[in-house]
């Protein structure tokens, strides 16, 4: 039995997802027993690298250049599980991870949890494993029957540390239909951390009276190296891009520090945030909602505090 | 599975045949509690609607492929007769006719292999679901209905054209968006900007009331996934309010006290 792991190379570079869902898929393998096998599609530096995380070998198929489609990913994860010998399969719970964890537990005949946040564990006759619900408003601990299953992990919802050193590296073969679907372009901001993998989010709302005001926001993430979200009446009304857009309707996220600027908390943004490790809540309204859900507030006005913010964290980055 | 297209005075006319999937989720601001030793999601004074990604987008998406090319919108449930009401409203938004599965939802495996045991013959352009169902936050029958089918999947879509035969779809990733050309049948998952809420309206609730809803026996009832129990996070220890002048002292905490940075 081993546990295959999809680790994702965005570009041709494995980010930290990469990395967790590997180190993830070592302790599932370990918990169930088993080794730990990574797949790799497209190009991708130093997969060998995988091996630290845990990987004990890698199945790369570098050829898939152009971007594929989430059939064709199906495709060639299911035929990879097959060769290795596979009942687990691991992917994140990103775009990618998302369009496929499904379709690949109905072409395994499996059952499939996604968004997973703890090592699955053998209980009788079944894997157990928890994943919130409810917007994160609770966890469910979620039985599949069986020994098959494949899941999706939530970010940033384990530290990864480097248990291993470099593996060996296999050139895969697998046959893969040909797909109706085209992907024509990829327009992403390069540069920045996306959302949901992000360690550091500085967040604003409503409270920033028009989007010309954006600079302070953008100036104390730089600072800190976070990346930007927002609540979405702010990406409704087009202050700011959608895919910013934290909450029930937009992106969950977990991050260690949540920085949220001019934002009341409202149930259905708190839904998307509230499971961050640290949430500072900055608001001149004392009855902010806000503030019954952070860990750290500041009551003033945003224009004052968040410039002063910034020039704290410079001062602590320069000492 | 493709559109039947004609000619009509030079103009193509295409019949698009649509299905939406269609779940019934707790209100967005219910209070989350559990009954039966935390292993049943407490019902009671919790009020349900239909989960928004498919009221919002799919349905509205699907009623304006069927207002340009013509065509018949489906709504689909898998679920018990008191998932009427939602069922209702689908009708009362637009959709032509309803088909009730009628099984409690288990799985996603399970709602997703009855929705497409019900699609497989029906010849259906495009099956629409919601980016996910915000109870369970899953994301996963539209992919598993896809595969059953063997059709593309095309998610988190927040922008279609279709002239017939191609559509051009908008999918969010991270930090951007990637486009893709898909020609035939699919299955397509809707997030935000995929189109406008519509509220029905008197005459559409109406009509909704003589509109037929069909109900199916299911055709699989077990599911491979279950919920043993569930748990509420911790309660937060409270907020620690930081003087406004003091933003050094916030940093020193930060990085001290809670280690974030
Ligand atoms: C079904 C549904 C789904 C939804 N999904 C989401 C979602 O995913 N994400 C989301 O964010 N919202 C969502 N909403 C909307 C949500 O209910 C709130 O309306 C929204 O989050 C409010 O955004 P806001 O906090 O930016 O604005 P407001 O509620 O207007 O709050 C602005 C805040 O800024 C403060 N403020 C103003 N000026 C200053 C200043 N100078 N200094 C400091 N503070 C200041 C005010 O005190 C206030 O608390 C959803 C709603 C529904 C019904
Ligand atoms: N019981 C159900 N009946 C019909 N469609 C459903 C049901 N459950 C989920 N769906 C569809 O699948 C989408 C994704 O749900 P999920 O995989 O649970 O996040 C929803 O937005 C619906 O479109």
């Amino acid at each position: 039995m081993s546990v295959l792991v999809l680790a994702e190379s965005p570009n041709g570079q494995f980010k930290k997802a990469a990395y967790e869902a590997v180190h993830y898929g070592a302790k599932t393998a370990a918990s169930l027993g088993g080794e730990c096998v990574a797949v790799v599609i497209g190009p991708a530096d130093n997969p060998a690298d995988l091996g630290k995380y845990g990987a004990s070998k890698v199945v790369h198929l570098a050829d898939y250049t152009g971007g594929i489609d989430a059939s064709s990913y199906t495709s060639i994860i299911g035929q990879v599980a097959a060769q290795v010998g596979a009942k687990v399969v691991v992917v994140n719970h990103s775009s990618t991870g998302k369009s496929i964890a499904g379709r690949v537990a109905v072409k395994m005949d499996a059952g499939v949890v996604s968004q997973v946040n703890s090592v699955p564990t053998q209980e009788d006759g079944g894997i157990v494993v928890t994943k919130p619900v409810f917007s994160g408003k609770a966890f469910a601990k979620c039985k599949v029957a069986g020994d098959k299953c494949v899941l999706s992990l939530m970010g940033n919802a384990l530290p990864i540390t480097e248990i291993g050193s470099a593996c060996p590296v296999e050139a895969g073969s697998v046959d893969v239909p040909a797909s109706s679907v085209t992907i024509k372009e990829r327009k992403t901001v390069d540069g920045e951390v996306p959302l949901p993998e992000a360690e550091l989010v500085v967040s604003a709302g409503r409270g920033m009276k028009g989007p010309e005001n954006w600079g302070i926001i953008d100036d104390l993430a730089k600072t800190i190296g976070a990346t930007t979200a927002c609540s979405r009446p702010v990406a409704d009304t087009g202050w700011r891009p959608h895919h910013e857009h934290v909450g029930q309707t937009g992106v969950a996220i977990r991050p260690n520090l949540y920085i949220a600027a001019g934002i009341s908390g409202a149930i259905q943004h708190l839904a998307g945030v509230n499971s961050s490790k640290c949430i500072v809540v900055i608001n001149k309204d004392p009855e902010a909602p806000f503030f019954k859900a952070a860990d750290y507030g500041v009551c003033a006005d945003l224009f004052d505090v968040v410039p002063r913010l910034t020039e704290a964290f410079k001062k602590m980055k320069a000492q | 599975m493709s559109a039947i297209h004609y000619n009509i005075k030079q103009r193509q006319v295409t019949h698009m045949k649509l299905l939406v999937c269609i779940t019934k989720t707790p209100e967005t601001t219910a209070k989350i509690a559990f009954t039966d030793g935390d292993s049943k999601f407490d019902e009671s004074g919790v009020q349900f609607i239909m989960n928004p990604y498919d009221e919002w987008y799919a349905l509205v998406r699907a009623l304006e492929l069927k207002e340009q090319h013509g065509g018949t919108v489906t709504a689909i449930n898998v679920g018990p007769a008191a998932n009427d009401v939602v069922i209702r409203k689908a009708l009362a938004i637009g959709a032509d006719d309803a088909v009730r599965i009628n099984a409690e939802a288990l799985s996603a495996g399970q709602v997703a292999a009855n929705i497409a045991a019900h699609a497989k013959d029906k010849g259906y352009d495009v099956i629409f679901t919601g980016k996910e169902s915000i109870d369970y936050n899953g994301s996963e029958v539209g992919g598993m209905i896809a595969e059953h089918l063997n059709l593309p999947y095309v998610s988190y879509a927040s922008h279609m054209d279709h002239d017939g035969t191609t559509a051009t779809v908008n999918r969010d990733i991270e930090g951007g968006v990637e486009v893709v050309d898909v020609t035939g049948a699919f299955v397509l998952s809707a997030s935000k900007g995929l189109a406008e809420q519509r509220i029905p309206n008197m005459r559409g609730i109406m009509m909704a009331k003589r509109k037929p809803m069909a109900v199916e026996e299911p055709a699989v009832t077990e599911s491979k996934v279950s919920v043993v129990s569930y748990t509420l996070p911790e309660a937060k220890g409270g907020v620690k309010m930081i003087d406004p002048e003091n933003m050094d002292e916030l940093v020193r905490l930060l990085h001290e006290e809670a280690k974030v940075i």
